[in-house]
């Protein structure tokens, strides 16, 4: 099973001193070398504080645009790991060691694998 | 030698995974004092075999191995991690580094599933999740699985896990078997738990294979374990007969095809000879001692069935009778859904669908597809083919297993063809 794992923290890297997040860079070195040698690894990255977001809607064939991330909260999506796990206890475990849980929280969320989802994205 | 081609290795590798994972990980949930350390021990050391075995062979006793690989891979993690501790939290997990050559014993590595049993059944933990880290712990489903099992979303079933294993760190509940006078209290939830095991191995609760053997090989094995140490319990004695029984019959509920066939229009020379026996003395035993329950009246309906030369000659009064005393010992509308089934057999289907009506008109059991599947099959023998046809498609529509799908789809094609 694939479990998407959302990283929610108060701060994303470049709201953080510089030094605070070299060091913070560096956990998520060590643990991304950690599950790419358990096997848990499937992909990963970091994403752009919500200020470069952009969410869009289409309304009657006509775009229209905002800025910033489609919900404000005090904690944003900072990046995110895609794991390989047996199940959800064991993608918890592997998830609470992600660096950001510690400061922020992490999302777990199973990732579909139902026939007709496979089907439509082309994926089986 | 022969050469071994890749595919038969890894297929080599995952029976042995099968076979021997649970054993690995109770022996290093005893080694550890912890189950998340444990469980990703015995991830690292599958790892490690996957990537060593290959090139050097399996070892000749590859559970010692995975034990002591996975003990030396969380020593390391430790060793690792004791940067960020403060000292005085070193000694605590000092002893995991002193290897006791008993440990590693064959006796002593049989005795941690029942060790791991009796913890993951401990009465300071609810029923609910006694149940769901049984299952993971020691049966090896995961997660989903046994939210599948329960009805209940797969997070809440990953709360359940997480939290026990939690309260069984935090409030040091022992690793161990309870003391002889403890026993039978703490013996319940873990009848409960092995017979849980045995059906999602003898029907699992949704996907394409019907039985999944191991499991009900496990509870059953594991069923026996606990006879062994407490003889005198009845309620043992009763559920190991009642899986016997039914598992006596694999062979023969359903086709090369996978589906299913029901006891009636079984081929009861397949049925194994054996397990009836054993079952059948087990069953006597259990009735002959004080304090049987619910599990040993299970039996004892399933020896009536497995004595029964065919189905026509079945003593459904000796049946109906044995549902009245379960009725009464463990009140439950399945209990009664099974006893309209055996009235039916015993006066028909009329008096049958009366007591369906009862519980429909209750409002019992209303996701439950057997209930609709019985009330077609008696409008079906009564000859009512548009209600039977409702009925089938009412239970198709809450049937999540395959071959029960194909089954209530082929009684549907049948009526369509009248």
């Amino acid at each position: 099973m694939k479990y998407l794992c959302l990283i929610c923290a108060e701060k994303v890297m470049e709201q953080m001193p510089q030094a605070d997040a070299d060091e913070h860079y560096e956990e998520y070195r060590e643990f991304t070398s950690n599950i790419r040698k358990s096997g848990h690894f499937v992909d990963c990255n970091r994403l752009l504080p919500p200020s470069a977001a952009i969410t869009i809607r289409v309304r009657k064939g006509k775009i229209s645009s905002m800025d910033g991330p489609f919900v404000e909260t005090k904690e944003q999506l900072g990046g995110y790991y895609v794991i390989e796990a047996r199940d959800l206890n064991e993608a918890i475990q592997v998830a609470a060691k992600i660096p950001g849980a510690a400061r922020g929280c992490v999302e777990i969320r199973p990732i579909a694998n139902d026939a007709q989802t496979l089907d439509v994205l082309g994926l089986d | 030698m022969v050469e071994e081609s890749e595919q038969d290795f890894s297929k080599k590798l995952e029976q042995l995974y099968r076979n021997e994972f649970r054993r690995v990980l109770a022996t290093l949930i005893r080694l550890l004092g912890d189950f998340d350390q444990a469980e990703e021990a015995l991830h690292d050391a599958f790892k490690a075999a996957l990537e060593q075995w290959p090139q050097q062979g399996i070892p000749e006793n590859p559970r010692a191995w995975l034990v002591s690989v996975g003990r030396f891979k969380a020593i390391d993690k430790l060793r690792r991690d004791s940067r960020f501790d403060t000292f005085d939290e070193i000694p605590a997990q000092l002893d995991i580094f002193i290897v006791n050559p008993e440990d590693e014993q064959d006796e002593c590595l049989e005795d941690d599933q029942l060790r791991l049993i009796f913890t993951c059944c401990h009465p300071s933990l609810s029923v609910e999740a006694q149940v769901a880290l049984t299952l993971r712990e020691i049966c090896g489903l995961t997660t989903e699985e046994i939210a599948r099992a329960f009805l209940i979303a797969p997070k809440t079933a990953a709360q359940r896990i997480v939290r026990a294993k939690a309260k069984i760190r935090d409030t040091r509940i022992p690793y161990e078997v309870p003391a002889h006078e403890q026993l039978p209290e703490r013996l319940n939830s873990v009848l409960q738990v092995i017979y849980l095991v045995f059906n999602e191995g003898y029907s699992a609760s949704s996907g394409h294979v019907l039985a999944r053997h191991d499991l009900s090989a496990e509870a059953i094995r594991l069923g026996k374990l606990l006879m062994e140490l407490l003889s005198s319990e009845p309620e043992i004695l009763g559920i190991v007969a009642l899986m016997l029984l039914q598992d006596s019959r694999r062979a023969a509920r359903t086709t090369s095809e996978g589906d299913l066939i029901l006891l009636n229009e079984q081929d009861r020379a397949l049925w194994d000879r054996d397990q009836i026996s054993e079952g059948v003395a087990l069953v006597k035993c259990a009735l002959s001692l004080s304090g049987f329950g619910a599990y040993t009246v299970q039996a004892a309906i399933a020896a009536v069935h497995a004595e029964a030369p065919s189905a026509d000659k079945t003593d459904w009064r000796e049946i109906t009778g044995l549902y009245d005393v379960l009725l009464r010992i463990y009140p439950s509308p399945v209990v009664e859904l099974n006893r309209a089934v055996a009235i039916a057999m015993r006066d028909g289907p009329e008096a049958g669908l009366a007591l369906i009506e009862v519980l429909i008109s209750q409002g019992q059991l209303e996701d439950y597809h057997f209930l609709y599947a019985a009330q077609a099959d008696f409008h079906r023998r009564l000859g009512q083919t548009d209600q039977a046809i409702l009925a089938y498609q009412h239970a198709l529509k809450l049937a999540q297993q395959e071959p029960e799908r194909r089954f209530l789809q082929k009684r549907l094609a049948e009526l369509h063809n009248k």
